[in-house]
């Protein structure tokens, strides 16, 4: 894959989570089946105080949940189009961009579709077979500026990025697997 | 040629399926198509064997299930051979909290559309119940199904997704 065959990436720049200058919370995970994770997100204005603030607080949140990749705003109980993602160091990533936050995300671009394991902090006991595009193009807005990104990426950070986009969209991996026996039973607990 | 459907559940122990593939192998008994598996502790087996007459099987497996602990059927069936599917290939998922009748609702929507489930799995986890089922449909009925489905769903308070199921093929 070329940056030429997927238009260019506007990307990150040096977004931090520190850029958003305040200080995150820990938020409670809700776990299935709480109504937030079923209903589709609301758009948020990324620029907004309370934006701002969901963003260091998923931030915060998904640092202190061991082996956690990825956290959206309905599992923190907010129907808001808003995630946190950072695959850094995971085994499976190839392409990473760090811990980044974004709101209003779409996928854009989806090829070269590969089945892989999943699980999730809000389906605690069960993990899933689910086939996700392993090139992805996602455009989102960065909270705090606002400033718009397009993010190419590939492998388990496409993975991770389209699991919670899903969320965001009201779905879980559940809606998603292979079969009647894509479902298991979770054996490790971080 | 005896085909047999032959049924094992009882309480999971290391040795279920040794014990019981050694009797049907002793016997000279083909095991064809089977699922095994643990649910809830019990380890329940559904087995399709060709080979002897089904009071023989009975009898050998009799040794397994004379202290109780685990119960066998064994029935004579028709050898249909492998069956052409009747439609294209779906899978329904639905989670929600748990309740009376889940299974029992959305399926019998499946049915009304001309829908035959093909494989079926359910998980209880704590309070979330998760329902994933394998249906063919008849072409065309999905449109209108899943507004069906959508409907009982709501009913119930869980809720539902229908997708094609996309075979890999390499």
């Amino acid at each position: 894959m070329t940056g030429e065959e997927r238009g260019p990436e506007f990307g990150l720049g040096d977004w931090t989570p520190e850029s958003l200058d305040v200080p995150g919370e820990v938020r409670a995970v809700v776990s299935a089946p709480h109504p937030v994770l079923s209903r589709a997100a609301d758009e948020v204005d990324p620029t907004a105080k309370e934006t701002v603030q969901l963003a260091a607080d998923l931030v915060a949140t998904m640092k202190v949940s061991p082996g956690c990749v990825g956290l959206a705003a309905p599992q923190v109980g907010v129907g808001a189009r808003v995630f946190a993602v950072n695959v850094t160091g995971h085994p499976k990533a190839v392409t990473v961009h760090g811990t980044f936050v974004l709101c209003n995300a779409r996928v854009v671009e989806a090829t070269r579709w590969k089945p892989g394991r999943e699980g999730c902090m809000s389906v605690p006991d069960l993990t899933g077979d689910v086939k996700r595009a392993s090139r992805l193009v996602v455009e989102g807005d960065l909270p705090g500026s606002g400033e718009p990104v397009r993010l190419v990426t590939d492998g388990f950070e496409a993975r991770a990025l389209q699991h919670e986009i899903d969320h965001c969209a009201g779905l879980l991996f559940l809606d998603r697997v292979a079969g009647a026996h894509a479902v298991y039973q979770r054996k490790v607990y971080l | 040629m005896n085909e047999l459907a032959i049924t094992v559940i009882g309480r999971d122990r290391p040795g279920i399926v040794a014990d019981v593939a050694e009797v049907l192998a002793r016997l000279g008994a083909n095991l064809t198509d089977s699922t095994m598996t643990r649910l809830r502790g019990h380890f329940a087996m559904t087995l399709i064997c060709t080979g002897p007459a089904a009071a023989e099987v009975e009898a050998a497996l009799a040794s397994l299930t004379a202290e109780g602990q685990l119960l066998a059927t064994v029935r004579a069936v028709t050898p249909d051979g492998d069956v052409p599917p009747a439609g294209e290939p779906y899978v329904m998922a639905v989670h929600g909290s748990d309740r009376m009748g889940i299974v029992a609702a959305m399926t019998r929507v499946l049915v009304d559309a001309g829908g035959n489930v093909t494989d079926l799995s359910t998980r209880l986890t704590g309070a979330l119940y998760v329902v994933l089922a394998e249906v063919e449909l008849p072409a065309g009925v999905a449109d209108t199904l899943i507004d069906r489905l959508h409907r009982t769903a709501a009913e119930l308070g869980v809720e539902v997704t229908l997708r094609p199921a996309d075979p890999d093929l390499l």
